[in-house]
Parts: structure tokens; sequence; C-alpha cells
């Protein structure tokens, strides 16, 4: 082989390994231009006014109240209701189903479900809890929707945390006369934890943005006061009330929208960093 | 003791028993709401699109080049809805396949793990912003970007700002789903290559590409699907104008688009446009289903092959 090729190679392997590092250098400068973006348009307008007011024709006064605590709502319901069926399904799956066309049809249903577009869960929840069950369009119906739309999420990687406890738990337990729930309960659960407190808090973060299925279940733009009743109230999000400003042609209302895109990236962050913690918590006192 | 245990044993063991099958029941239920949601989600877009079909002929709906539900005379035409949506997810997949490829290889073959370990956060953070966040950058940032450099005419929406930010959007997802596809090749493949004397580029062409080729198809077509579902990004960056064309630089509306447009006013829920709602969501949902469906399939592919 000539030096010149040899050369021409090693040219070739060094503009690709360029290339490659540029495409991953595009994603973190998009990353941050975002963050610059909303950071400089809407930085100057948190604060303590903007949390304590209800939105207003006049973008000064707006703030974000209500959105708020719209999505505190919604939040806690998706993860009070996902919880206990994801967990339960992602047990149901690991360890009970076994290798069946049941238990394969199961599987292939929940990642196709993880797949359904986010506004078709929208289209399903008005459908069914909205009409159908007569909810009408509040933060209890909202929850619902979203609940089903996230359940695929947290069952998946609640599976994920499940399988990766090792074989030797199980058959300890069983070795020791637990049944298989006893095992589950006792050997399995408390191992897997972590990963699946970190799904869960990850998909909930999910639910946090979730937009579009909300504007189906009418969480009215202009909504003046804090939702007391889940059950009964009209109800508005913090992504809702940022589509609301964003939209307007006026610089100020999407200063205000630019504002409200920061409390919300900063509560996932602090969704994220819980989950950080309490993975590193909780495995702390796994050792095998 | 022998005594204690054999009266004793029968009864809690029966007692256990029932527990647990109790238990069973109540996972097994929870496995079902998947299903439940599925067979739900299916029969109320049949059902609501079969209320539209019954005024609006299917052919009319299915082949019609002019959609046009809130100005007379009404016409609902897909086609307009459908090419558009096409379009916004065809610019989005020529950004994000190339580079979410390369950043993919990048990141199995070339970085190292300290690197990695920086790297992979950052891909996830990007992939767990909200896109209504998305859609405001395409509108203050992107929009105008155009604006003042390649495209003074454009407008405030248009197809080609929607596509580039969907294409960021799905950028994440087809690196990783690219990574994990590349990292399911065996070592041997990657080692008998460079035994061979290949370089790296070589190797990545050459061998891993090509092993690896249905598993980044399955990327490409998952990242598709969420292209073509992908809402409000879309809606605050093409906006809301139902046309038939494939000018990037022209306002469109998605099919998504137009779901958020019907949601959003008080459009009585007896009237077409209401029952249009769920024909077009049957459509979108058909639509993503198979590409889905099409993806996991080959995913399953490489997975036979290598594990």
């Amino acid at each position: 082989m000539s030096s010149q090729t040899t050369t021409r190679r090693k040219v070739a392997n060094a503009l690709f390994g360029l290339l490659a590092f540029l495409a991953i250098f595009a994603s973190l400068v998009t990353l941050v231009a975002l963050l610059i973006d909303v950071v400089a348009r809407g930085g100057s307008s948190v604060d303590l006014q903007f949390f304590t007011s209800a939105p207003s024709r006049i973008p000064a006064k707006a703030g974000i109240l209500p959105a708020l605590v719209g999505t505190l709502w919604v939040t806690t319901l998706v993860a009070i209701m996902t919880f206990p069926i994801g967990v339960a399904a992602a047990i149901y799956l690991e360890e009970y189903a076994g290798r069946g066309r049941w238990s394969r049809l199961l599987r292939i249903n929940i990642s196709n479900l993880a797949g359904v577009p986010s506004i078709v869960y929208g289209i399903f929840g008005l459908a069914l809890f909205v009409r159908l069950l007569g909810l009408g369009r509040t933060v209890f119906a909202a929850a619902l929707t979203l609940s089903l739309l996230i359940l695929p999420v947290v069952i998946i990687s609640s599976m994920e945390a499940i399988r990766a406890v090792p074989p030797s738990q199980r058959e300890a337990a069983y070795a020791l006369g637990a049944t298989r729930w006893q095992m589950v309960r006792r050997a399995l659960l408390p191992a897997a934890a972590p990963g699946i407190l970190t799904g869960i808090v990850l998909a909930v973060g999910r639910a946090v943005g979730e937009t579009a299925p909300l504007i189906l279940i009418g969480a009215v733009t202009f909504v003046t006061f804090v939702p007391v009743n889940p059950f009964e109230d009209k109800y508005t999000v913090l992504p809702i009330q940022i589509f609301n400003w964003a939209g307007r042609p006026q610089a100020a209302f999407q200063e205000i929208s630019a504002a409200a895109i920061l409390v919300l990236l900063v509560l996932m962050f602090l969704l994220n960093l819980v989950a950080v913690i309490l993975r590193a918590r909780l495995s702390r006192t796994i050792q095998w | 003791m022998a005594g204690v245990s054999t009266v004793h044993r029968p009864d809690s063991a029966a007692t256990t028993r029932r527990g647990e099958g109790l238990i069973e029941f109540l996972l097994r239920a929870s496995a079902a709401v998947g299903i439940v949601t599925t067979v739900g989600i299916i029969t109320v877009l049949v059902v609501e699109a079969l209320f539209f079909f019954v005024e609006v002929p299917p052919v009319d709906f299915f082949t019609g080049t002019r959609w046009s539900a809130s100005i007379l005379p009404y016409a609902f035409g897909v086609i307009p809805l459908v090419t558009s949506t096409l379009l916004i997810a065809f610019i989005a997949l020529v950004l994000a396949v190339p580079l979410g490829v390369l950043a993919a290889v990048w990141m199995s073959e070339f970085a190292s793990q300290r690197v990695r370990l920086i790297i992979k956060p950052i891909l996830e953070i990007l992939a767990g912003i909200p896109t209504i966040v998305y859609g405001f950058f395409a509108i203050t940032v992107i929009t105008p970007l155009l604006k003042a450099t390649i495209l003074p005419d454009l407008g405030t929406f248009s197809a080609l700002s929607a596509g580039i930010v969907v294409g960021i959007l799905v950028l994440p997802l087809v690196a990783s789903l690219t990574e994990d596809a590349l990292r399911a090749v065996p070592r041997g493949l990657r080692e008998g290559s460079y035994a061979l004397g290949a370089t790296r580029w070589e190797t990545v062409r050459r061998v891993l590409l090509p092993a690896a080729l249905s598993g980044i198809a399955a990327a490409v077509i998952l990242a598709m699907s969420r292209a073509v579902g992908e809402t409000m990004a879309v809606v605050l960056a093409a906006g809301t104008n139902p046309q038939l064309t494939l000018n990037p630089t022209e306002s469109v509306q998605t099919m998504t688009a137009f779901i958020v447009q019907i949601s959003l006013g008080d459009t009585p829920t007896e009237s077409i446009q209401f029952k249009a709602l769920f024909a077009v969501g049957a459509t979108l949902f058909a639509i993503t289903f198979t590409l889905n469906l099409i993806s996991a399939w080959l995913v399953a592919r490489y997975r036979n092959v290598y594990e």
C-alpha cells in the first residue's frame, strides 16, 4: 500500500471524526441558544408579582398563579394515579405473565401506546372522560388523560428497573420459602425501587410539559382564579398559558411567555434533580 | 411441633393462596389497562369518524384536495393536511437523520467514556424539553434568523421553520436509537475490521452502518412518526392555513394543527367541523400506528440477528 493512499485514508478518517463531532456540537449549540433566548427574553419578567398574579390583558400585570396551581394539581393527581397502576403492570409483565402469547401481546401493545401522538390521547380523553363519563373540562379529566399518556412510559421504565435485579435475589427469596408475592414485595421491589422511582419522576416531568392533549380537555386559556376543586373548576396549566401568550404578536406578551417557559423549565429541572437524588440515595443501600 | 404444623399448614397455605390469587388478579388488571386504552382509542376514533363519514363521503375526504373548515363553501378533502404534515416531517428528517446518525456514531465509536457521560445527559435534556418551548424557539429565533439571512421574504409562519424545529426536536430520538443499534453490533465485527487494518471511518462505513442498518431504519421511521404527530411546535411555527403546496416557505396547516384549531374555538360539538376533528384524528392515528409497527418490526429484526 503506497504511503499516499494511507495518508488519504487517514485524512478521510480525521474528517469524518470532525464531522461527527460537529453533529454533536450542533445540538449543544441549539440547546444553549434555546436557553439564552428564553432567559434573555423572559428573565426580567420573573418576579414575585409574576407568581402571585392572574393573567391579564395588560402584559406587565399578568402572572401565572392560576396556571402554576393548575399544573401542580394535574401533576400531583397524575403521579398518584400512575404510580400504583404502572408499577403493578410492570410487576405482572416481568414476574407473572411468563413469555406466552398474551404477555407478548401486552408488551407490544404497551410499546405501541408509547408511540401514539399525545394529541390522540387528548381526543380520547375528550370523548371518554369529558363527554361520555361527564367529568367536564376539569383538572380531574385532564389528570386522567395525562395518566393514560404517561402510563406506558412508567410501565416500560419500571419493567427495566425490575429486570435489572439479579435473578439470585429472586432465587434467594424463594429458597427461604417466600411465595411469589412475598418475593416481589420483600426482595424485588426494594431492590428495584431506585430505578422505578426515577422512571416515574421523569414520566411525571413529561406530563408537566404536555400541552396538546390539554387543549382538547379544555384547559381554557383565560383563567383568572385559582382552581380549588379538581372535579368542578375550570383550570389552566403552565404550557397552555405559554401557548396563549406566545401566539400573540406583541413583544410584551412574548416576554412573559418566555418568563413562563423559564418557570416551567426550572420546575422540570427540579423534578429531574429529585430523580437523581432519589436514585443516589436509594441505590446506596443496595450492594450485590 | 409436627402436629402443630400439620394443623396449621393447610389453613395458612390456603390463606396465602387466596391472597396471592387476589394480588395476581390486581396486577393482571393493571396490565390490562393498556389493552383497554388501545381498544378505547380505536373505538372512539372509529365511531366518531363514522358520524363524520355519514355527512361527508369517505371518497371525498381521502381524495379531496381542498380543505376549508371555517370558510364557506366548506370542503373536507384531507390531502392538503396530509401533504403539509409530510412536508414538515420530510424537512425534519432531512435535518435530523444525518445529524442524529453522525452524533450516534461519534458517541458510540469516537467519544471517550468521560465525554459520553457528559453528552448523553445533554441529549436527554434536549429530548425532555416540552415541545411548546421548541415552538416558541421557532417563532422567536428560527424564523427571524431565516428572514435575516437567506429568506428575507419569509412570512411569520412557514413549513420550513416548523420542519427545522421538529428536526431539532426529533434529533435526540434518532441519535439515541441509532446508538442502541450500533451498540447491538457485536464487538467481533469491529475487531475483525480493525484487524484488517481499517480506519475508524472505514469500519463505520463498511461494517457498522450496514450491520446496524435495520436499527437505523427503525430509528428514522419512529422519528417520522414523532414528526407526523408533533403538535405544539408545528401549530406555533407553521400556522393554520390549509393549502395544498410543497413550497416550504408557505404557511400550512398540519393534521394536528387542525385538531388544535377546532378545539380552541367555540365550535359546537354537533357541527361538522367538530366531527371532522375525529376523522382527522383517526387518519393521524392510522398513519403513526403503521409507522410504529414498521419500526418495531425492524427493531425485532436486528435483535434476532445479534442477540
